[in-house]
């Protein structure tokens, strides 16, 4: 009895599917069919587009940025106490990163003339800057003695903090030439803290935190200054590799004979970091 | 035959009206872009790169002209496809195009224009969030032909792109004292000479530079303009209620 009553309805389902549902439910699909085609063609279209202006501008843009970043370092060492290629000739910088206020693994740019060094370029960040990280780059003469700092991003209030930038004023330059001896530790402050460096009127917190980032590096660049020059160092140690540094740098991570070493030193002083952070 | 030519002598005099009313809008277009409907001082749109970026001239000028062009392009080709789009997915079809002209005139920025596209930074990309784009693009330019699209894309871009070149003058005239500051990011080298420096030891003026700074300019900008339009509706009234009376 009961099951012809389900059939029933089953039977009556597919007839009206047949006879009368065919076209309303092809039609919709068909619509669904245009609509989801047209949309992949919009999407197809618009990638395309970005894709082809992507590939037609690559080059400049990397040549944008490897300029921009040149001028940049070439404000910190005068491009005529080095010659090598600033630029490719970098390190991976993991150790010891507390002093330079970075979470990350950042790279130092290293200048070299006919082989020797000459000086080092590293990024450091001053963590309490009055709204919030200060970034800076620092340059590093073999001697110890800085070649120059300068900031390269910061939120310090506009006309009080943000004198830091060297276009807004001179202040900045006031490290060039210092090192870790002069002035000695206790001269490394603010005047207001007791110290040699100048702070700006309405503004402790900024220049406090930037003295104090900077002499962090300098301190980072007496603990590692074998690491930082690796491949020069390695390069004395095994004459049979005359020329090295043109192109293993450029390698950063098969680079293995002279990254080997700083990476055995990465995980004991990573653990202290952390506890420190 | 005969027909055929009395169809093709029909279509043709259709088509000059039409031609001509394609430019006889232009003067409506211009104002409601300009002026009646601006983006920035009536419809209050796209605010956020509008206060960001307005602290100095150059910077204004950089973002307006980026946005106008999208402005132009996404009009342009919404006009062109509006008659097989379906009305379904005519916000994602919109919202695609617009991301791909804002990331093509990024990346061609990035290559042309490095300096100031590091200066603009963030606010490229984010002309795609300008819900100006997308209004345009369905309240005008879904339904008009690709001219009269384009053309208004180009006098509402022009209508926001003045506010920020007049908004980023007034800050940076206050806050730094000079005009055209760091034109050589736009101009090349030559645009160096191009600063005008009012004032050597101008000491700055912070509340200018700052956000606030540009809320208030923005908020003066406003009440210019409708001081401006009250004036205006004042006089056709007093010439409306004189005319009867002379007649």
């Amino acid at each position: 009895m009961s099951e012809p009553d389900l059939q029933a309805p089953e039977q009556k389902d597919t007839e009206q599917a047949d006879t009368q549902q065919p076209v309303p439910s092809q039609s919709r699909a068909r619509t669904i069919m245009i609509t989801a085609a047209l949309l992949t063609i919009f999407a197809i279209a618009g990638a395309a587009l970005v894709g082809i202006t992507f590939v037609n501008t690559e080059d400049d843009i990397k040549h944008n940025e490897r300029l921009s970043l040149l001028k940049q370092l070439n404000t910190i060492i005068p491009p005529e106490r080095y010659n090598n290629d600033l630029i490719d000739d970098i390190i991976t910088i993991d150790a010891d990163r507390s002093y330079l206020g970075t979470d990350e693994p950042t790279q130092a740019y290293r200048a070299r003339r006919d082989g020797k060094d000459v000086a080092v370029v590293f990024p450091a960040s001053a963590p309490n800057g009055y709204n919030g990280p200060i970034d800076l780059l620092v340059g590093i003469y073999v001697d110890g003695s800085i070649a120059g700092v300068r900031v390269v991003k910061h939120r310090e209030t506009p006309g009080l903090g943000d004198a830091v930038s060297t276009t807004h004023s001179d202040w900045i330059l006031g490290f060039d030439g210092r090192s870790l001896a002069d002035p000695d530790q206790n001269g490394w402050k603010v005047k207001r803290d007791g110290g040699v460096f100048d702070q700006f009127t309405g503004a402790t917190i900024t220049p406090r935190a930037v003295v104090k980032a900077v002499h962090n590096a300098l301190v980072y660049f007496e603990n590692n200054r074998q690491t930082l020059f690796a491949s020069a160092k390695t390069e004395r140690s095994a004459p049979e590799l005359p020329e090295p540094e043109m192109s293993e740098p450029k390698m950063s991570e098969p680079g293995q004979s002279k990254t080997d070493r700083p990476n055995t030193d990465q995980p004991e002083p990573d653990q202290p970091d952390n506890g420190k952070q | 035959m005969t027909d055929t030519t009395i169809e093709q002598s029909e279509s043709a005099t259709r088509e000059a009206p039409a031609r001509e009313s394609a430019f006889s809008e232009l003067p409506a277009i211009s104002r409601t872009g300009l002026w009646n409907n601006n983006v920035a001082l009536v419809q209050l749109l796209g605010l956020c790169p509008l206060l960001a970026v307005t602290g100095t001239l150059v910077n204004g000028l950089g973002l307006g002209l980026a946005t106008m062009m999208t402005l132009i392009l996404s009009n342009s080709i919404v006009s062109m496809i509006r008659n097989w789009l379906k009305p379904e997915i005519r916000i994602p079809v919109f919202v695609l195009i617009i991301a791909s002209i804002v990331t093509t005139i990024e990346l061609i920025m990035n290559a042309w224009f490095h300096d100031l596209y590091n200066v603009l930074g963030i606010f490229i990309p984010l002309i795609v969030t300008n819900c100006s784009i997308i209004a345009r693009a369905e309240a005008y330019a879904s339904k008009n032909n690709v001219l009269n699209s384009a053309m208004d894309g180009f006098m509402m871009g022009l209508g926001f792109a003045l506010v920020l070149v007049v908004l980023g003058s007034m800050r940076e005239l206050l806050g730094f004292g000079t005009l055209f500051a760091n034109a050589h990011l736009m101009f090349g080298e030559a645009g160096r000479s191009l600063t005008i420096t009012f004032s050597e030891d101008y000491p700055g003026f912070l509340l200018a530079v700052l956000p606030p700074g540009a809320f208030i300019g923005l908020g003066l900008l406003i009440a210019l303009k409708n001081i401006i339009d009250r004036r205006q509706s004042e006089k056709q009234v007093t010439i409306n209620v004189a005319e009867p009376a002379v007649n």
